[in-house]
């Protein structure tokens, strides 16, 4: 049975409020940050009402509670991504900290004077692609600068893909970590991950994914996918902000020195020195954001239960159908693969003679919500040659009427610019 | 529909025919300004010249990657403050400045900012503020270059 999108919609309450002078909210800004459930707002609700304490320090009853409640949060987490070892979990603010504390645990094994198989020694390789989004590039840039370990990149072609024929060469046996997003946040294109994870691997590199991007629409099943580390976040898949994901292999997140210093990730303190908790506490110092890990477990319970294949199913209609819209638009180019094979729901495009904030205005004024910019992306659109983009993005809520929506609207804008 | 009150006539005139483009020789200072949140972008070039014992305005060239709002105000700009005495110019500014942060509720002086204020209706949109501003704040920064310099002054 097809997801039953009218039904998905009524959980969405945003969805029913009007913007811009009394039109309905057509929000195609997903990529960004998805829309919330009525059973993730209610659970953080919940949360407050009746169970709030600290974790894993409270000697109370609503101690053991939010305990419990933050727990099972990571049990969720691990069973969506197909993991049994709900240690192997480590909730971050984001995927931004996730791959940070990977370059900052990597940096501090550099520095540290224990000897580590994961410190970086000048002419050793780093390498990511031209898609990444900034949050992967430049951790690794001020983590090359820091080790005098080299930063290397897989180009794009021209209909977005990644230019694999460099594979051989840019993978080598000086490269130590490999780091690469799942699906591009401007092109939609999904990556050969695990193709890409097996050279890595024979080199005896770490492979890092970025799934910011495919994580909402239940594409990570870090069983098959191949890789050592996966970062993604609570915000872009119906969940709360303020909370992320870093999924380690567990004798990887055992070798990985600690991040952040603080309460709750020690085993014991002296003056001088401390020891460490296990993973995942040992990357998680601090008052975590409790409420906000609850309220991931129940977008992950949301999406479980309406099933990923048919999330999937549903987006893989909906960006067909958008593809085809979009170009039939004159002069309208779509930045990356215009077929709907191995990729997302991520649409971006230029327009001859409109800049992509003045299309993101008109649509804006019609109610239409999406993104314009460079999405955090500027070397890839650098690579596209473009200055920027408009970005529509869709998830499981969103409806071939609004791409009708969006088609008018970017007719609009051309007839409202004259450039048509 | 405020679409209008954003994208007035006079806006996307400057924004289709735009005023003093292009870099041109000589100059004083020259700054290269980005929005970081969509890339917008302009070099821009100031020369300034002695003017009665004060310095002023001899020109300002630009090039610029961008909107419509900020291609059309470093366009206006050039227009208001070429030839004026640059105390004269940073007042200006400091008008522009004061529209764009009024939330659509400024009163802005027409016999000060002329056709800049058609801006009046992007003041309502936080998101394009910074495109407005884009050009002010490099011809700003241009302007105190050439200063610390000693450009404009008396030979």
């Amino acid at each position: 049975m097809s997801l039953d999108v009218a039904r998905v919609r009524k959980d969405f309450p945003i969805l029913d409020r009007t913007v811009r002078g009394g039109q309905p909210l057509v929000y195609l800004d997903s990529a960004n940050t998805s829309q919330k459930p009525r059973q993730v707002i209610d659970t953080l609700d919940e949360f407050y009402e009746r169970h709030n304490a600290n974790i894993h320090r409270a000697t109370h009853e609503l101690g053991e509670e939010a305990t419990e409640a933050y727990e099972g949060a990571r049990i969720k987490v691990a069973r969506f991504i197909g993991t049994a070892d709900e240690t192997e979990v480590v909730f971050t603010k984001n995927v931004s900290e996730a791959i940070n504390l990977v370059a900052y645990s990597i940096g501090n094994a550099t520095a540290g004077s224990a000897a580590s198989p994961l410190r970086l020694r000048e002419g050793d390789e780093i390498v990511i692609t031209e898609m990444e989004h900034h949050s992967n590039i430049v951790p690794w840039q001020l983590l090359c600068e820091r080790t005098g370990a080299r930063l290397r990149w897989f180009s794009v072609t021209d209909d977005g893909r990644l230019d694999l024929s460099q594979a051989d060469e840019l993978i080598n046996s000086r490269t130590r970590l490999v780091s690469i997003a799942h699906q591009s946040n401007v092109l939609g294109t999904i990556n050969p991950v695990t193709e890409i994870a097996g050279k890595a691997h024979a080199v005896g590199a770490l492979v890092l994914v970025d799934a910011a991007q495919s994580a909402p629409h239940g594409l990570v099943d870090v069983a098959s996918l191949g890789a050592d580390l996966v970062g993604f976040t609570s915000h872009k898949m119906c969940g709360p902000t303020g909370v992320g994901v870093l999924w380690g292999r567990r004798e990887l997140l055992e070798q990985l020195p600690p991040f952040l210093g603080g309460g709750e990730m020690i085993e014991m303190v002296w003056m001088d020195h401390s020891t460490y908790a296990p993973p995942p506490h040992k990357f998680e110092a601090g008052t975590m954001p409790i409420a906000q890990a609850v309220g991931l477990g129940a977008a992950v319970d949301y999406l479980t239960a309406l099933g990923p294949e048919r999330i999937q199913e549903h987006e893989q209609d909906l960006v067909r159908h958008a593809l085809a819209v979009l170009e039939d638009i004159d002069g309208l180019r779509i930045l990356g693969p215009t077929e709907a094979v191995d990729r997302g729901g991520a649409i971006s495009f230029t327009m001859p003679g409109m800049h992509p904030h003045d299309v993101s205005q008109v649509l804006d004024d019609r109610g239409i919500a999406v993104r314009a910019g460079h999405h955090c992306a500027w070397p890839l659109h650098r690579a596209l040659g473009v200055q920027s983009s408009t970005r529509a993005s869709f998830y499981l809520y969103n409806t071939p009427d609004e791409v009708a929506a969006l088609a008018d609207g970017i007719r609009h804008a051309q007839k409202f610019f004259r450039v048509a | 529909m405020q679409l209008e009150s954003m994208y007035q006539e006079i806006i996307l005139d400057h924004y289709r025919r735009p005023l003093h483009a292009g870099l041109r020789e000589p100059f004083d200072a020259e700054v290269h300004h980005v929005n970081p949140t969509c890339g917008d972008e302009v070099t821009l070039r100031v020369s300034l010249k002695d003017s009665g014992g004060e310095p002023a305005v001899a020109d300002v060239s630009y090039e610029a990657l961008g909107c419509s709002i900020s291609q059309a105000s470093v366009s206006m700009m050039t227009d208001l403050i070429i030839g004026k005495p640059v105390t004269e110019a940073m007042d200006i500014s400091a008008e522009f400045l004061a529209l764009m942060q009024s939330r659509g509720e400024g009163e802005p002086d027409e016999d000060v900012l002329g056709d800049a204020v058609a801006f009046e209706g992007v003041s309502k949109y936080p998101a394009r503020i910074k495109c407005a501003l884009l050009g002010w704040m490099a011809w700003k920064d241009a302007t105190a270059r050439a200063l610390a310099n000693g450009n404009g002054e008396q030979a």
